[in-house]
């Protein structure tokens, strides 16, 4: 089995809840960098803070040019968009993607450049299609494509829509994302 | 013959080439560029010249000075806004401008200042705080073409509204429309407010320090360098700043993963604004 080493999630409207069960679910010793594009308006996000709150690992906004960390989880900046480097984060104020800046296809995008079949990319909840055309793009490099359960999906239509272009994509809830996410990693160790 | 390498190597093979013959044809250099958001520009102009791979792209651009010009401009024109992270230009209202009172000139470098709006937000919110007379702003941008836009100061009407709102968010005294008329063209800004700002063709990955300045913003531009360069591009703006003058970044980006880091202190929280604390 590959072994994996950094986590992408995409989440728009109704992802809060599963992003903060997923990662709740996953617990503060889960040793791979997490980075999150949530959908979010420009002005008074409290997104990070929100999640912080509610799961038990470290949870800051993406700076750019900052170390990817293992345990870490980055949350991309209202109005830019989120892309790694192999090692580290970086930002972009170039237009909206799918009408999203941050956008997950952009993430997702860069992750099959920079870390291919090491990186697992997930999409959850949300209105939209953002995802699925880099998950198809991940998943195509080798990398591990889940995706939400469309039927647990408080919005189904970004899930759909990843389902769709991601053939190889496991629909699971949030919690058998994690188990997978455990599993493997338990697999290589 | 070797077997082929596989589609990706190929790929950053073309990349590098096609930086390389930039480079070596036209004398821009993009190599030290952060690579992930490059290719995607890259991708974006071979689907706008219906290049099919970077190769094609390349011959292209060799061959055709406006190809050339057409990705100059994809590669270095960056999207800003008038006042732009209202949080930062209201920081910049209430805890630099004060200090700044006490010096009898003040001199701003606005560093790739793109097409202009932060330029006259800055203009405005010196303006308001009577101290404008006083200031040299000097604002540079590699790219000629969004220099020229800059100096010209025009803005479309569309985006007024939003600018409106940023500009009292920012703490503006009065109302954002006293400041431009409405033209065809779009909204046109009073030409006083760049009587003391003076637009300039400046590359910061290869030009060297020209002044010694109180304020320095260079704003969501360093983003797109790569580590290597962008610590070289600190050390140039560290060389312009003097002592306790202050630095100011884009919302997204740090002085911490930079060389310079312990030349500074943060001013503000989450804002980016850091003042030289090393003489």
């Amino acid at each position: 089995m590959t072994a994996r080493e950094i986590v992408a999630v995409g989440a728009s409207r109704g992802g809060l809840a599963a992003l903060s069960l997923l990662l709740g679910a996953l617990g503060s010793a889960f040793p791979l960098p997490v980075v999150i594009v949530y959908h979010r308006a420009q002005t008074l996000s409290r997104v990070t803070s929100s999640l912080g709150a509610l799961v038990p690992m470290p949870v800051e906004e993406a700076v750019d040019k900052a170390p990817v960390r293992p345990g870490l989880v980055s949350v991309a900046p209202a109005g830019y968009h989120l892309l790694v480097e192999r090692g580290w984060l970086a930002l972009s104020t170039d237009p909206a993607v799918n009408h999203a800046r941050p956008s997950v296809d952009v993430l997702f995008e860069s992750l099959a450049d920079s870390y291919g079949n090491r990186a697992v990319g997930i999409v959850l909840s949300g209105g939209g299609h953002d995802g699925a055309a880099g998950l198809a793009r991940l998943a195509s490099f080798g990398g591990l494509a889940l995706v939400q359960s469309p039927e647990e999906a408080l919005a189904s239509e970004m899930p759909r829509a990843a389902l769709a272009a991601t053939p190889g994509a496991r629909s699971l809830t949030a919690r058998q994302i994690a188990a997978c996410l455990s599993r493997q990693l338990g697999a290589v160790s | 013959m070797n077997d082929p390498a596989p589609g990706e190597d190929v790929r950053e093979l073309e990349l590098e080439l096609l930086l390389e013959a930039i480079h070596r044809r036209y004398g821009f250099d993009f190599r030290s560029y952060a690579r992930a958001s490059l290719r995607r520009r890259v991708a974006r102009r071979m689907r706008l010249a219906g290049a099919e791979t970077i190769s094609t792209l390349q011959a292209r651009v060799l061959h055709d000075r406006a190809e050339m010009e057409a990705l100059l401009l994809d590669l270095s024109i960056n999207v800003t806004s008038m006042f732009r992270d209202p949080a930062f230009y209201r920081a910049l209202r209430e805890t630099v401008i004060p200090e700044l009172r006490s010096f009898p000139f003040i001199r701003i470098w606005h560093a790739g200042c793109s097409s202009g709006e932060e330029v006259y937000s800055l203009a405005i919110l010196l303006s308001e705080e009577g101290v404008y007379d006083r200031c040299r702003i000097y604002a540079t941008d590699m790219n000629e073409v969004v220099l020229a836009r800059a100096a010209a100061g025009i803005f479309p009407l569309e985006s007024m509204r939003e600018y409106s709102s940023n500009y009292l968010a920012a703490g503006g005294r009065d109302s954002l429309s006293r400041y431009y008329t409405a033209r065809d063209r779009g909204a046109l800004f009073d030409g006083d407010l760049r009587r003391n700002v003076l637009f300039s063709s400046h590359n910061l990955a290869s030009d060297g320090p020209f002044n010694e300045f109180q304020l320095i913003l260079c704003r969501n531009v360093m983003i797109y360098f790569d580590k290597e360069l962008q610590g070289r591009v600190h050390r140039r703006l560290y060389e312009c700043l003097c002592h306790f003058g202050v630095l100011g970044l884009g919302v997204g980006e740090s002085i911490e993963f930079t060389p310079h880091a312990s030349d500074y202190e943060r001013l503000s929280a989450d804002l980016r604004l850091y003042r030289r604390i090393r003489p």
